[in-house]
């Protein structure tokens, strides 16, 4: 990796034009994903340069702004842990945010970077799902259900770097993952829900971070005994290291039974 | 390039590829091979360094990314004559070291903590090393050498 060229912008418009001119580069945040990658060799294709994201002033802060809580895209979980607003209008995402690792990469760790890396086990992506957030990019905005179009793949273009996100006021959102233990584990359900609007989103459980529409479609109808049967049949789990196909279905019913207070299993 | 920071106070200025990894720069140039190299994945902590005080896994900082800032290795937790911190001397005196290799950051995450709460709880001085993993699974004594150094 000694060979990747490094690129650090001073601000958002030098990164936009370094970005768009510079082919086959990757931003750099935090580090968390992209290091590992490039220091093992299995990012594919593997990236000529990096651009470095992660001191930009304005990708940095958690903020309000025209009645959505804006998050910058290269901000810190622990900035967000730390966030007054961030705990206001969306304690769901702060609590996603403590779960994820330890203080070592809470202290890196970035929205941008768990957007762009996609994986289905991103523990911020449900919480944004529930949320309704929205992507902000540097020429768009990108609803979040329109985000994830693939297997670690997204719908920004090769050249379209993420700014910020940004998430309605006034929505109530539960978080929960389960792992194998409580610290320093990759989930093997996560699961953020939304009574009204009706919304069950769900990670490590399918190709993508997915909403559950049977679920939701309960939901909406205040069935809660309903969605909890119907996520069986939204979600596409598999058998992998961390756990099994069977597990996981057992687990994300338990869950959402939880998360919505319905009655126990007959 | 040329990357300038602060190494333990003291300000470095070395020639390198600004993709490296901070980790590799900190052993391999500036001789601080203190800092240890763990699982190179950001799961085990072995490699923390403070960066601008905030606790990182070395691993996974480009040493681009430390142009201008502040970085401690755990040959600055000692005082410029060699004394030991007090957490370093609590450490050996509660046999807090087995084979050695997550001491490093265990020093470090701890001296967060130590930094932020005078009388942390044993569940906050396991929150605070639960980025740091011991092979020898010392804990116990770890804790009570951080909790040891608690005003």
């Amino acid at each position: 990796m000694h060979d990747v060229t490094y690129l650090r912008p001073t601000d958002l418009k030098d990164a936009v034009r370094l970005y768009r001119s510079t082919p086959e580069c990757r931003p750099l945040a935090g580090g968390t994903d992209l290091m590992v990658m490039l220091h093992a060799g299995t990012f594919r294709p593997a990236p000529r340069a990096v651009l470095d994201v992660w001191s930009i002033p304005e990708l940095k802060g958690v903020r309000r702004t025209q009645g959505m809580l804006e998050i910058g895209a290269a901000e810190s979980y622990t900035g967000m842990i730390r966030s007054r607003d961030a705990h206001e209008h969306a304690p769901a995402l702060v609590a996603a945010a403590r779960t994820i690792g330890a203080a070592q990469i809470q202290n890196r760790g970035t929205l941008g970077g768990n957007l762009a890396n996609a994986s289905p086990a991103g523990d911020t992506l449900p919480v944004l799902l529930a949320y309704d957030a929205v992507v902000v990019t540097d020429r768009r905005a990108i609803p979040i259900d329109q985000f994830f179009t693939g297997y670690r793949r997204t719908a920004l273009q090769p050249d379209e770097l993420i700014v910020a996100v940004r998430i309605p006021l006034g929505r109530h959102v539960a978080f929960r993952k389960v792992g194998t233990r409580a610290a320093q584990a990759i989930s093997k359900v996560v699961m953020a829900v939304s009574r009204s609007p009706a919304r069950v989103a769900i990670g490590s459980v399918a190709e993508v971070p997915l909403r559950a529409a049977r679920a939701e479609a309960a939901l909406a109808r205040n069935d809660a005994a309903g969605a909890v049967g119907a996520v069986a049949d939204d979600i596409r789990p598999i058998n992998d290291v961390r756990s099994t196909a069977a597990y996981r279905r057992a687990v994300t019913q338990n869950v959402l039974r939880e998360l919505l207070h319905a009655p126990p299993r007959p | 390039m040329t990357v300038r920071f602060t190494l333990n106070g003291v300000p470095v200025s070395i020639e390198s590829s600004g993709s490296r990894r901070l980790l590799d720069v900190l052993r391999e140039d500036l001789g601080k091979t203190g800092t240890k190299e763990g699982c190179g994945e950001g799961e085990c902590g072995a490699c923390s360094v403070l960066i601008d005080g905030e606790v990182v896994d070395s691993c996974l900082v480009a040493v681009g990314q430390v142009e201008g800032r502040n970085v401690l290795t755990v040959e600055g937790l000692a005082a410029p004559n060699g004394e030991l911190s007090r957490l370093q001397q609590a450490f050996i005196e509660h046999g807090a070291a087995q084979c050695g290799i997550c001491t490093p950051g265990m020093l470090l995450a701890a001296h967060v903590l130590l930094q932020r709460a005078t009388q942390p709880t044993g569940d906050q001085v396991r929150e605070a090393l639960a980025g740091n993993l011991c092979r020898c699974t010392g804990y116990t004594k770890i804790i009570e050498a951080v909790l040891s150094c608690t005003t």
